[in-house]
């Protein structure tokens, strides 16, 4: 195995190494504190400058001062939400899906115990919302709207623009969880009715431990951090200097780089999946493949389970993530794949394959080349196979006591 | 990515006896609900004598589902039927040099499908006795449904006695918040309400006694036992270890020689209060005699 092949760019991203040499000086030369008066701090400060620019170009913010960094996606959901139920306190009632990221879902689970009320839009077969539903929780009792823009495990994108004109019709705020969406397709959103938006950096090439979260000027607003003046005082503490001038050169790379995403990435993501559907029998993709991500594929392998599949997946070299419950050391197979009706036996053997720029063709041969040997094997140890293929009624077939 | 020991990996990657035994007279099939992984356990029995001749496996599940699986093959092929339903879970783990603590299912399902196919063996109907629920206490690997019965059966109420009573939160604490809602929950059903600042109502030492059913003395022989058969690792690496007391479930000790002082001590203590628990089966703290109580010292 050399470098090894990188197909779980949904989890984080290799950060490019032109960002990396962008945030270096910002460790040394450029240490100074960007609030100091003096020369140590005052180009920090620009560079910071630069970077809320790139960041508002790449989201088409209407203002820079809208772009509020901070530490992470989770900080930036969290300081939404929350804000939106310190800023309304009559409003008792939240809005979001089942399929959220947990950043939203354990956020809004704790809530739930402080007795606010929570309504989770649910998903069809291949994860899509029944806005009637939306519209029908609607109300002025809802604080705040928070619905992801593109799912994390199949890509799969929801109608955010058109639910956030809804919620504005209504009188209430909307949020987005546009973690996965940012950098890989395209937004503008002063044409919009967002009000709030999260970022995470890592998602994009740029490193760890930096977020934005978007705030539409004349917002109401409350900071979970409260401090210093930084970010005009909507989020105190220290600003991440080398990570946000990180974060602005990922943004500026991310918009070159969009249509090539759209066009490239997203032919070897159908190449592959294509690749993989064809070689490997009683596999299905999941999700929404009419309106998903270019750089996703999620797909779902019958009868086996998929830490096995990872580990020998790992052996290959390829690097990839699943569903199963077993990879979290949680109860249940996905949220995701639970609330789209998937059976157990192929819940628990989906597989998330995220591409990036950084892949290339023959990487995406390899893998076509790999897994249906790596299926194969493993079929031939479940209890549902047979020689060439599932038994007959497999689930009548086998049917252990369940402890 | 899970910390498997390369033993869980040699099962997994090259797992031994895949597949159905042929002529099998003995199938246990069991599934884990906690995560959704299921295995079919077919093994040949020689009636003149009950001697398992063969075993196979055929599991839906994770890496250490086939390694656990494989194991148990492994091992109770040769033994005969009686010395099979000898074979624990902690067997199985152990096998394989260790499970994470997320992963012990996996090995207690292995040993669930041993007990069905003996029962199918002898024509019984096998049922399950244990429900397993979500992990609560990584350091111990406590589940919820433990945590919950044991406060319903011993009236527990407050996150001491169930430390106490189970081990759960007696580690690292981190699952201190989960167990105060699981006695929020389960303190409810008889009609209280939980109070986090109650102090636990029985004196630890009785509680202690009561578990272990040892008396003092037994009880501290078989503590100088557990730390006489660690001494020979602590000296291969130049240090040793000395009961100095015990009160209730503190117990002091001295670190010694290359151990005192040892950036690692504190994790050599934690070895080996993990390792009395699992004796003693109680909650033990293992504490540095320079941290004993001024009246204590002299008292002796």
């Amino acid at each position: 195995m050399s470098k090894g092949i990188y197909l779980d760019n949904n989890a984080t991203t290799m950060v490019d190494p032109k960002i990396v040499e962008a945030m270096l000086p910002f460790f040394s030369d450029q240490f100074g504190n960007p609030s100091s008066m003096h020369s140590f701090g005052n180009k920090v400060g620009k560079a910071i400058k630069q970077a809320r620019k790139n960041i508002q170009t790449l989201i088409g913010a209407e203002h820079d001062s809208e772009i509020i960094f901070t530490s992470c996606g989770t900080e930036s959901d969290s300081t939404a939400i929350l804000s939106a139920l310190r800023a309304q306190p009559d409003r008792k009632e939240i809005i979001t899906t089942v399929v959220e990221h947990p950043a939203v879902l354990t956020l809004c689970e704790n809530l739930e115990k402080d007795g606010y009320t929570i309504h989770r839009l649910k998903v069809d077969g291949k994860g899509r919302l029944d806005l009637n539903e939306y519209k029908a929780h609607l109300s002025d009792q809802v604080a705040i709207v928070s619905v992801m823009w593109a799912n994390n495990e199949t890509g799969t994108l929801f109608p955010v623009e058109k639910m956030a004109e809804m919620a504005y019709d209504a009188g209430v705020l909307f949020h987005s969880d546009a973690v996965q969406a940012v950098g890989k397709i395209p937004m503008d959103l002063k044409s919009t009715k967002i009000d709030m938006l999260s970022i995470s950096g890592h998602k994009l090439h740029a490193p760890k431990g930096i977020g934005v979260l978007y705030l539409r000027r004349g917002t109401r607003f409350r900071p979970l951090l409260r401090g210093g003046h930084q970010e005009r005082g909507r989020r105190a503490g220290t600003e991440n200097t080398a990570s946000i001038v990180a974060l602005g050169e990922a943004a500026k790379m991310a918009l070159e780089y969009m249509e090539h995403e759209n066009t490239y990435v997203k032919g070897l993501r159908d190449k592959l999946e294509e690749g993989i559907l064809a070689a490997v029998p009683n596999s299905f993709v999941t999700g929404n493949p009419e309106d998903r991500l270019p750089n996703t594929a999620n797909i779902a392998f019958e009868y086996i389970e998929g830490e096995a599949i990872l580990m020998l997946l790992n052996k290959e070299g390829i690097a990839a993530s699943s569903g199963s419950a077993c990879t979290s050391g949680s109860l249940e197979p996905s949220h995701v794949m639970r609330a789209m009706d998937i059976p157990y036996t192929a819940a628990h053997g989906s597989v998330r394959f995220s591409l990036s720029r950084y892949n290339t063709e023959s990487e995406i041969d390899a893998v076509i080349e790999a897994v249906p040997k790596i299926m194969e094997k493993l079929r031939k140890l479940s209890p549902y196979w047979g020689e060439n293929g599932p038994v007959e009624e497999p689930e009548k077939a086998f049917q252990p006591t369940y402890a | 990515m899970w910390d498997y020991s390369e033993k869980v990996k040699e099962h997994f990657f090259d797992p031994k006896n895949a597949g159905a035994v042929e002529n099998a007279n003995a199938i246990g099939e069991v599934g884990s609900i906690s995560c959704g992984d299921a295995l079919r356990l077919t093994l040949r029995v020689n009636e003149d004598g009950d001697v398992i001749e063969d075993a196979g496996f055929q599991t839906f599940g994770c890496g250490s589902a086939i390694a656990s699986s494989s194991a148990l093959t492994e091992i109770i092929k040769g033994m005969n039927v009686e010395e099979a339903l000898n074979v624990s879970n902690q067997d199985i783990a152990d096998f394989l040099d260790g499970l994470p603590p997320e992963k012990m299912h996996c090995s207690v399902m292995g040993r669930e499908a041993l007990q069905a196919a003996v029962a199918n063996y002898r024509g019984e109907e096998w049922e399950d006795d244990h429900e397993e629920g979500a992990l609560i206490c990584k350091c111990f690997a406590i589940d919820a449904v433990m945590i919950e019965d044991t406060i319903r059966a011993n009236n527990l109420s407050t996150v001491e006695e169930v430390t106490n009573y189970t081990k759960a939160g007696g580690g690292c604490s981190s699952c201190h918040e989960g167990i105060e809602e699981i006695l929020e929950t389960v303190m409810a059903e008889r009609g209280e309400t939980f109070n986090p600042s109650a102090k636990a109502p029985a004196p630890q030492t009785e509680a202690a006694t009561a578990t272990s059913g040892m008396t003092n003395l037994q009880r501290i022989r078989r503590i100088e036992m557990v730390l006489e058969s660690m001494r020979p690792t602590l000296k291969a690496d130049g240090g040793d270890v000395e009961l100095v007391e015990v009160d209730g479930n503190t117990i002091y000790v001295n670190m010694m020689g290359a151990c005192s002082g040892c950036q690692l001590a504190s994790a050599t203590l934690g070895g080996i209060q993990q390792r009395l628990m699992e004796e003693l089966g109680e909650f033990i703290k293992v504490v540095p005699a320079s941290q004993m109580p001024q009246a204590m010292k002299a008292g002796g």
